[in-house]
């Protein structure tokens, strides 16, 4: 790889000393291409070299994660760079209409390769064996859709989105209200609401794992057996409650969405023009009717839109049930299941058959979410 | 509110007045904010009294003894830091997240730059076929990347690409880019669309390249666009579980901080006492980003909510 960056530069250089021709010109136009060709086949080897090493490297955690930093950061600059470099040295009648695929076709190649091919190919596998060696015919979606535990999966699915875009809804747009009538301290408490938005789902769960914790000896340290026995009633293992349980697990995802409904549903209630309100007002309409009869309707595409977010949100949940309770007593998720079968049990046919239920579950929502939310673009 | 009643506002007449005023939206407010904050202070206390406390008594008898020193320790965090691995996997999280947030952003603003401003042909429908992978949940991904990964086939036939790859920050960063491209494109084509058309032409009047103009005129100029991209698929990488356990899971020494917590929250009893130290660890970059750069976070993440 190296002879071709030589070859590239040295020849490069002699170019400049040579009276114009038109066979120079040629030779010159040669030149050009092999350094087209070298820069950026040399910066990608060195690239190539340096992620080999950080594979194989017993070197200290901070050298090798400060070299991938580098590498990462400053390699996609280089990419960019060479490719603009090659061009400029590529023959003037092809420059501007090459130019325009440097730009672009890093990202259609990117999406191709990790979005694209993975898409369609999923749905081929769903349609082969745990081992995608041969056709099974519909036997996966057969069994997603007769599976005891796959069933139960689709139910709990179904109550989750029931349940956390309405609640999460609900308490958001309540809070919203209150909030905006304060003279004070609505910045500080719209933080703490919108701030579990910020923690992962794994790190939600340990920090509800707390709440919901359950000693079968000694003294109760979960918050909810804590308040619980207080009043004098035995402690509960909280998690393993059928079907209550999944009601437990939603309350998590519930304490971290409800900040983004908030957050939104304000913004969409300030915005709503102050002399519609008072006009109704004046017309002798309660507080209460204005808020239904007048602020309520003039935001609900926004309330369609936070919800419909919610529910993809909601489609693709999995960190929440794998952490707490992995799946088991009668916990299981649509998401939840795809991982199981597919990294778990390594039965990729079921895990892409799982996988493509989603998808085809969160079209129409998608469809509802990007339309309202493109209309909503175009009012502001 | 009970410190101000001393200070000099406490003679202004009507003070309490005030105070009292709308106090059932006051009340209905302190309630829901504390409800949300309880489950976080309570994990905080846990992370920093000894074991034996923890394990005897519930968080909340703190507020009874406040002040009895021998129940508070920094030990579970040195122990969780060097013990339990959460000091590499930090660092991990780090690898895997700064570039994971920096090659999609500078290949979506290439790209956008491209869609808004420059002339080839298929511009709009391959615009609309990229924004349109918004609907491809990751989900659908993973099964073919990692059989892309692990033995570089390609429907199910051999290619020249490199593997394996899973167990690499590489096999992470680009699935990441791949997944987080639809949207970066979908909003930074936005707002650099919507850039002065006025500029970019004096400018190619003077001469100056498309790729000079980029890089000195339209990456300024986007840069609120690019920092709440930036904040929300920072976030996004960091607080992953998914894509990570699937293409970094066999790999102890890259393992990243969300798989350490959830291992460490797999093995429950033995460990109880600092899993709420490990937690915070794992929380403390994303809580220092919100409240450094709360602005940014709300409209990325705001922003950021149509990702498939």
């Amino acid at each position: 790889m190296s002879d071709a960056q030589d070859t590239g530069t040295k020849v490069d250089d002699r170019t400049d000393n040579l009276p114009e021709g038109v066979g120079v010109r040629a030779g010159l136009g040669l030149v050009r291409f092999l350094a087209a060709v070298a820069v950026p086949v040399v910066a990608f080897t060195a690239l190539w070299l340096t992620f080999e090493w950080l594979r194989n490297a017993d070197a200290n955690r901070i050298v090798i994660v400060i070299v991938a930093v580098l590498v990462g950061v400053v390699g996609i600059f280089i990419l960019y760079w060479g490719m603009d470099f090659t061009v400029n040295r590529l023959p003037e009648s092809w420059r501007e209409s090459i130019r325009p695929w440097v730009f672009v076709g890093p990202a259609l190649v990117i999406l191709a390769i990790f979005l694209a091919y993975p898409a369609i190919n999923t749905i081929y596998l769903s349609f082969l064996d745990a081992r995608s060696e041969s056709f099974n015919g519909l036997e996966n979606y057969g069994f997603v859709f007769t599976d005891a535990g796959m069933l139960r999966s689709i139910r709990n699915t179904l109550g989750w989105i029931i349940v956390v875009p309405t609640i999460s809804a609900a308490i958001g747009l309540g809070f919203a209200v209150l909030v905006d009538k304060l003279r004070r301290g609505e910045a500080v408490a719209k933080s703490i609401i919108f701030l579990p938005m910020a923690v992962s789902f794994v790190g939600a769960s340990v920090v509800w794992s707390f709440i919901f914790d359950f000693k079968i000896f000694g003294a109760q340290t979960g918050l909810l057996n804590g308040v619980w026995t207080a009043f004098g009633a035995d402690p509960v293992s909280w998690l393993s409650q059928e079907p209550w349980n999944n009601l437990m697990l939603m309350v998590i995802m519930v304490w971290m969405q409800t900040g983004f409904a908030m957050v939104i549903l304000s913004a969409a209630i300030k915005s709503v023009p102050e002399d519609i309100i008072e006009a109704a007002r004046i017309d002798g309409a309660s507080e209460f009717q204005v808020f239904w009869q007048v602020v309520i309707p003039s935001i609900m595409s926004t309330i369609v839109v936070v919800m419909t977010t919610m529910v993809i949100g909601v489609l693709k949940v999995f960190d929440i049930v794998f952490v707490m309770t992995n799946g088991e007593t009668g916990t299981e998720v649509i998401a939840e299941r795809m991982i199981r079968w597919f990294f778990r049990n390594g039965h990729n046919g079921r895990g892409a058959a799982i996988a493509v239920v989603l998808f085809l579950a969160i079209i129409p929502v998608m469809y509802i979410n990007v339309r309202r939310f493109r209309a909503e673009e175009e009012i502001r | 509110m009970t410190a101000r009643v001393g200070a000099p506002v406490a003679a202004e007449p009507g003070f309490f007045k005030k105070l009292w005023d709308r106090w059932p939206i006051k009340v209905a407010v302190i309630v829901i904010v504390i409800l949300w904050l309880i489950p976080t202070v309570g994990l905080l206390v846990s992370s920093f009294r000894i074991k034996a406390i923890t394990e005897a008594e519930g968080w909340w008898t703190v507020f009874s003894k406040p002040f009895q020193m021998s129940q508070w320790t920094f030990d579970h965090y040195s122990s969780v830091l060097d013990a339990r691995g959460f000091g590499n996997a930090f660092l991990n999280s780090l690898a895997v997240t700064i570039p994971a947030t920096v090659i999609p952003i500078t290949i979506a603003a290439f790209a956008s730059y491209a869609f808004s401003w420059m002339e080839f042909k298929g511009r709009q429908i391959l615009f609309v076929i990229v924004v349109g992978l918004l609907v491809v949940p990751l989900q659908m991904a993973l099964i073919p990347l990692l059989k892309l990964y692990t033995s570089g086939e390609f429907f199910g036939i051999g290619t020249p690409f490199p593997h394996p790859l899973n167990g690499t920050y590489m096999a992470v960063w680009l699935a990441h880019t791949g997944f987080g491209l639809p949207l970066a494109v979908y909003l930074l084509r936005n707002y650099i669309g919507s850039l002065p058309s006025s500029i970019i032409e004096s400018a190619r009047i003077d001469g100056a390249t498309h790729f000079q103009i980029f890089v000195r005129l339209i990456v300024p100029l986007s840069v609120p666009a690019l920092a709440s991209f930036a904040i929300f698929q920072f976030l996004w990488v960091w607080n992953d579980f998914l894509v990570a356990l699937v293409f970094l899971g066999g790999t102890p020494d890259v393992k990243v901080l969300t798989q350490a917590l959830a291992e460490l929250r797999g093995q429950f009893g033995q460990f109880e006492h600092v899993l709420p130290a490990a937690a915070f660890i794992t929380m403390a970059l994303p809580l220092a980003v919100f409240f450094s750069l709360q602005r940014y976070f709300v409209r990325g993440l705001t922003a950021g909510s149509v990702k498939g």
